[in-house]
C-alpha cells in the first residue's frame, strides 16, 4: 500500500493511484482485484464465526427483514441498523443484544423470540454487513460485459489491430484474466493486472512494453537500453548486454530520449467511449 | 568578576525563558514574525509566500544542509511501519512541533535536536496522515486518528487533557492541524465510509469544550435542504473538512474546503447538489454560521473534495483591486472567487484531460455529466479518483501573480457496485488506468491559465509548494527538493533526499539567518546558506 508521495515511480505513465484524504485507504479496487471480494470478504474481514453469520442471516430475515429490510437498511417505520450508532459502535453484542432481548415495544419493535444463541448470531450477521458497507475491499464487482463483441471486433481491427492480433499475441487473453480484469488490463496494460499503482518492475508482461532510452553524450557516443530510473538531474539504463550505465543531467545535457511502447496505450484513454471500452471488453472475452 | 559573570548568564536565561515562557499570542498570527512559521501554512493567507530574501535566486544555488534529523515514532505512526511526517512544521521561538498520526514531536531548529516526542495511546484510528499542530500561548493542539483533541504543554510535551471531537466507530478519523483563530481551535474530521454526518467544530483552548459546531450539511429548516431529497440523505451526507482553511481578519471570514457527499459514488439516494459537500465556505469563525459558499463539484460523484488549500490575496481584476481567494480543485478546475461574497470570477480546467463536465451554472460551477456516473460496467473519468491535484500545498506568490500548484493528468475506471435503492458507504470502486502526465503549473490568477508548466519526468506531480520573495519556488519531485526561479520555472537548485518530501517545505529566519525545512518521510531536513568565515 503504497502512498503516491512516496512511490517513486519509473515513469510519469505510471499510475495515479493513491492517497487522498476521505478516500483514505486506498482501495483495492485500485489494484484491479476482482477476486476474494464480495460477502466471504466481509465474513472474514470482520472475523465473525462463518457459521454464526449463516445462522444469523436466516434468523435475520424470518424476524427482522420484514421491518427492517432485506439488507438491513432500514424500511417503512423501521430504522436502518447499518448506519445505526448504535449498531456501529457495538462490540460483543453489548449495546444489540438488549435490545434484541427486550425489543422496545414502546417505540415499535415488538420483543423478537429469540435464544440467547440466536442473538449471538444475529449479531454476528449484523457486524458483517457494517464491517462490509465500511470497507471497500469487500465490495465486488458486477457485470463488465454490457457491451456488443461485434462492435468489440470492429474496433479492435481498426484501432488495436496495427499492434496486435486475436490470433497472435492476444489469442486466449479471455481466458488468462475475468472480465473485469481484463478490462482494466487492457485499457492500461502497465502496472500489473489491472493497472493499479505501477513502481519499480512492475512492468507489462513481456519485453515489448520495456521503455527503453537513448542518451546523447556530448562526445556523439549515443547508450542505449531499458530505462532504469529518470528524473531531471539523472536518468540510468541497462544496455543490451546487461551493463549498467547512469548519467547525471543538467537541463538539456545529455540530451535524452525515452521511448515508452504503452505511450500510444495512455494516449488512446482520451479518445475512448464508454462503449467502445465496454464493446471491446465484451470482444476480448470471447478470445479463449 | 567571573561572579558576576556567571549571575549575567543566570539573568539572562531566566529573562530568556520569560520571553519562551509567552509561547505564541493569538494576536502575533495576525503577523506573523519573520522568524517563525507559527501556522500549517505560515500565515492565514494559506500563500505559502515567505518575504524573506537572504536565500534568493541568485544565492540558491549555495544552499546546503545545516542538519538532517531522523525521529522514531511509537503508537503506530505511519502506515507500513515506516513514520511519514505529512505535518507542516511549526517554528516558533526557535522551536519545531510537528506530528505523524499518534506522535508529537519538539526539536531545537539551530540543530535538530528532540526535545521531547509525546506518545499518543495505541487506537484503532486510521494512520493515513497528520498535518500537524495548532499553537495558542504555550499550548500545542493536535488531532488523534481516533478524534480527540489533545492539548499538550509545548514545553514539556505533557499532556493537558484531550477531549472527544467525533465517534471512532462511526468511522471518523483526524487528521487536521488545527487552526486558532482568536481563542478558538477550529478542528475538522475526515472519515467518509459509513455515511456519517460531516461537521467542523470550535473548542475552548482552555477547556477544549465545544463553542459551536457547524454541519457541512443542512439540517431540518436549512437552507441548502433543498438540494437533497430529504433531512435523511442531508444527515448522512458526509462532506468532511479535513484540510486546515484560511482566514481573513478584515472581513472575520473562516474559509475552507469541505469533502465528498456520501454515498460515494452511488448517487441515486442523494439527487441534487448536496449542499455544501465538494464546496468551499466561508464562516464566521466566532458564531460558526455560513457567510457564503461556493461549489467547485455540485452532486460530486467521483471523490473529489474540494478541501485543496483556499488561498487569500489581492488582486487586480478589470482593473479593480479585489479581494480573492483561488482553489485549484482536486476535479481539475481552478477557481478565483471574490472572497467577499463568494462569486466567481474565474473558473477554467487547469488539466486538458477533464471529461466530466457539461459546462457551467448560472454560479460558475461546473455542471456534472450524468453520463460520467459511475456504472457497474465502469465509465473512464478524467481525473481519477485522486484528482487532478489533491491535499498537497499549493502556494501563491504576489510578485510572480502566480498560483503554483503540482497536478497530474490522471484517468480512473469508475464502478457502481451498491445498486440497492438505498446505497451505503462508497457504494462503488475505481481502478486507476494511467496518466498523460504529471507537472507543475504556474497559473495566471486573471486568467486561470499556466503561465509556465514544468513536465515532470518521473514521480508524482501532486506536491507541496512554498514561495518566496527571493525570487524561488520550491517544491519537490521524487525525493528531490527543488528550488525554481519562480517567475520563468527554470530550475536553479536541487537536493537529493533519503525519501520524497512527505510535507510542505517553511522557511524562517534563525538568529537572522534563513533556512528553508522540509519533512521527508521520517526525517527532517535544515537548509542555509553557509556566509563565509568573517
Ligand atoms: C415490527 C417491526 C420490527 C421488527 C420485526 C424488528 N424491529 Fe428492530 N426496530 C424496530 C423499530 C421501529 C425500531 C426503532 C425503535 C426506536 O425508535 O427506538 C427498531 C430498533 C432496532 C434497533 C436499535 C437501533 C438503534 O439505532 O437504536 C436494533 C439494533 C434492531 N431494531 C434490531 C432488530 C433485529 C435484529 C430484529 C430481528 C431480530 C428486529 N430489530 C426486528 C422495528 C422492528
Ligand atoms: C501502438 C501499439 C499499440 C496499440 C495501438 C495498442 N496496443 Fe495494446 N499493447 C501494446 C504494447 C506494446 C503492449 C505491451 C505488450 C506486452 O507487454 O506484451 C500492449 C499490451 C496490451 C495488452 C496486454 C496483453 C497481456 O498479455 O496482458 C492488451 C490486452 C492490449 N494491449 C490490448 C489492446 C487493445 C484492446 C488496443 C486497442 C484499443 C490496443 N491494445 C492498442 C501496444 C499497442
Amino acid at each position: 500500500m503504497l502512498n503516491r508521495e512516496r512511490g517513486a515511480l519509473p515513469l510519469l505513465l505510471l499510475l495515479a493511484a493513491g492517497a487522498s484524504l476521505t478516500a483514505q485507504e486506498p482501495a483495492a479496487g485500485r489494484a484491479g482485484r476482482s477476486q476474494g471480494r464480495g460477502e466471504a470478504a466481509a465474513v472474514s474481514g470482520s472475523k465473525e464465526d462463518p457459521a454464526a453469520v449463516g445462522r444469523g442471516a436466516k434468523l435475520y430475515q424470518t424476524n427482522c427483514a420484514g421491518c427492517h429490510g432485506a439488507t438491513a437498511r432500514g424500511g417503512v417505520g423501521a430504522p436502518d441498523l447499518i448506519r445505526s450508532s448504535l449498531v456501529l459502535d457495538d462490540e460483543k453484542g453489548i449495546l444489540i443484544a438488549p435490545v434484541l432481548r427486550n425489543g422496545r415495544p414502546d417505540a415499535g419493535m415488538p420483543k423478537p423470540n429469540l435464544t440467547e444463541a440466536e442473538i449471538g448470531d444475529v449479531i454476528a450477521w449484523l457486524h458483517v454487513q457494517t464491517f462490509a458497507a465500511g470497507h471497500r475491499t469487500t465490495y465486488a464487482f458486477q457485470d463488465v460485459l454490457t457491451g456488443d463483441a461485434k462492435k468489440g471486433e470492429a474496433y479492435f481491427a481498426t484501432t488495436c489491430g496495427s499492434c496486435h492480433s486475436a490470433t497472435g499475441d492476444l489469442k486466449g487473453i479471455g481466458s488468462r484474466y475475468d472480465a473485469f480484469a481484463l478490462q482494466a488490463r487492457w485499457l492500461q496494460p502497465r502496472g500489473g493486472r489491472g493497472g493499479g499503482r505501477g513502481g519499480r518492475g512492475a512492468a507489462t508482461a513481456s519485453a515489448r512494453g520495456a521503455v527503453t532510452v537513448t542518451v546523447m553524450l556530448a562526445s556523439g557516443q549515443k547508450v542505449s537500453g531499458t530505462l532504469d530510473r529518470i528524473d531531471d538531474f539523472s536518468v540510468s539504463l541497462h544496455d543490451a548486454s546487461g551493463d549498467y550505465h547512469s548519467f547525471t543531467r543538467e537541463g538539456d545535457s545529455p540530451r535524452v530520449e525515452v521511448h515508452d511502447p504503452l505511450k500510444p496505450h495512455t494516449d488512446l484513454l482520451a479518445k475512448y467511449t464508454d462503449a467502445d471500452i465496454h464493446n471491446v471488453t465484451a470482444y476480448l472475452v470471447t478470445l479463449k | 568578576m567571573r561572579n558576576h559573570r556567571l549571575l549575567l548568564v543566570a539573568f539572562l536565561a531566566l529573562a530568556l525563558s520569560g520571553a519562551y515562557g509567552q509561547g505564541l499570542t493569538p494576536a502575533e498570527l495576525l503577523k506573523p514574525p519573520a522568524d517563525s512559521w507559527p501556522t500549517y501554512n505560515g500565515d492565514y493567507s494559506g500563500r505559502r509566500f515567505s518575504s524573506l530574501t537572504q536565500i534568493n535566486a541568485s544565492n540558491v544555488h549555495n544552499l546546503s544542509l545545516a542538519w538532517a534529523t531522523r525521529f522514531t515514532a511509537g503508537g503506530g505512526g505511519g502506515r507500513g511501519g515506516g513514520v511519514q511526517i505529512k505535518s507542516t512544521p511549526l517554528l516558533v521561538n526557535g522551536i519545531l512541533y510537528f506530528t505523524s498520526p499518534n506522535n508529537v514531536w519538539a526539536a531545537d531548529a539551530r540543530t535538530g535536536r528532540e526535545l521531547w516526542h509525546y506518545e499518543y495511546p495505541p487506537n484503532t484510528g486510521s494512520t493515513i496522515g497528520n498535518r500537524g499542530v495548532g499553537m495558542y500561548g504555550n499550548w500545542l493542539f493536535f488531532e488523534s486518528p481516533d478524534s480527540n483533541l489533545v492539548s499538550l504543554d509545548a514545553r514539556t510535551g505533557k499532556l493537558r487533557w484531550k477531549v472527544s471531537i467525533a465517534d471512532p466507530k462511526l468511522d471518523y478519523t483526524s487528521t487536521v492541524a488545527p487552526v486558532v483563530i482568536g481563542n478558538h481551535i477550529v478542528t475538522g474530521i475526515g472519515g467518509d465510509h459509513l455515511d456519517n454526518p460531516g461537521f467542523i467544530q470550535s473548542r475552548d483552548p482552555e477547556t477544549g469544550a465545544l463553542q459551536w459546531k457547524w454541519w457541512t450539511t443542512p439540517r431540518k429548516g436549512e437552507p441548502g435542504m433543498e438540494t437533497w431529497p430529504d433531512e435523511y440523505s442531508s444527515a448522512h451526507g458526509t462532506g468532511q473538512a479535513w484540510i486546515p482553511g484560511t482566514y481573513d481578519p478584515e472581513l472575520n471570514l473562516y474559509i475552507v474546503g469541505t469533502g465528498n457527499p456520501n454515498p460515494v459514488m452511488a448517487e441515486k439516494s442523494r439527487k441534487g447538489d448536496d449542499l455544501y459537500t465538494c464546496s468551499i465556505v466561508a464562516l464566521n469563525p466566532d458564531t460558526g454560521k455560513l457567510v457564503w459558499y461556493f461549489q467547485p463539484s455540485p452532486h460530486d460523484v467521483h471523490d473529489w473534495d474540494a478541501v485543496e488549500t483556499p488561498i487569500l490575496f489581492d488582486g487586480v481584476i478589470d482593473g479593480q483591486q479585489r479581494k480573492l481567494v483561488a482553489q485549484a480543485s482536486r476535479n481539475g478546475y481552478f477557481f478565483v472567487l471574490d472572497r467577499t461574497t463568494g462569486k466567481r470570477i474565474v473558473g477554467t480546467p487547469f488539466i486538458d484531460t477533464v471529461n466530466w463536465a457539461k459546462g457551467f451554472d448560472a454560479k460558475g460551477q461546473p455542471i456534472a455529466n450524468p453520463a460520467k456516473y459511475p456504472t457497474t460496467d465502469g465509465v473512464l473519468v478524467s481525473p481519477s479518483s485522486n484528482g487532478a491535484t489533491n491535499w498537497q500545498a499549493p502556494s501563491y506568490d504576489p510578485d510572480t501573480g502566480l498560483f503554483y500548484v503540482g497536478t497530474s493528468r490522471s484517468y480512473s475506471m469508475f464502478y457502481l457496485t451498491d445498486t440497492d435503492d438505498h446505497p451505503e458507504g462508497w457504494g462503488g470502486l475505481d481502478t486507476g488506468v494511467g496518466n498523460e502526465g504529471n507537472a507543475l503549473l504556474a497559473i495566471d490568477y486573471r486568467t486561470g491559465k499556466a503561465v509556465w508548466r514544468h513536465d515532470w519526468p518521473s514521480g508524482s506531480g501532486i506536491v507541496n509548494n512554498l514561495s518566496t520573495a527571493g525570487k524561488l519556488l520550491f517544491t519537490s519531485n521524487g525525493s528531490n527538493l527543488i528550488a525554481f526561479q519562480a517567475a520563468t520555472g527554470k530550475i536553479l537548485w536541487h537536493t537529493g533526499l533519503m525519501a520524497s518530501p512527505s510535507a510542505g517545505p517553511i522557511t524562517y529566519l534563525l538568529d537572522g539567518k534563513q533556512y528553508v525545512l522540509v519533512a521527508a518521510g521520517d526525517s527532517l531536513y535544515a537548509f542555509t546558506v553557509n556566509r563565509p568565515a568573517p
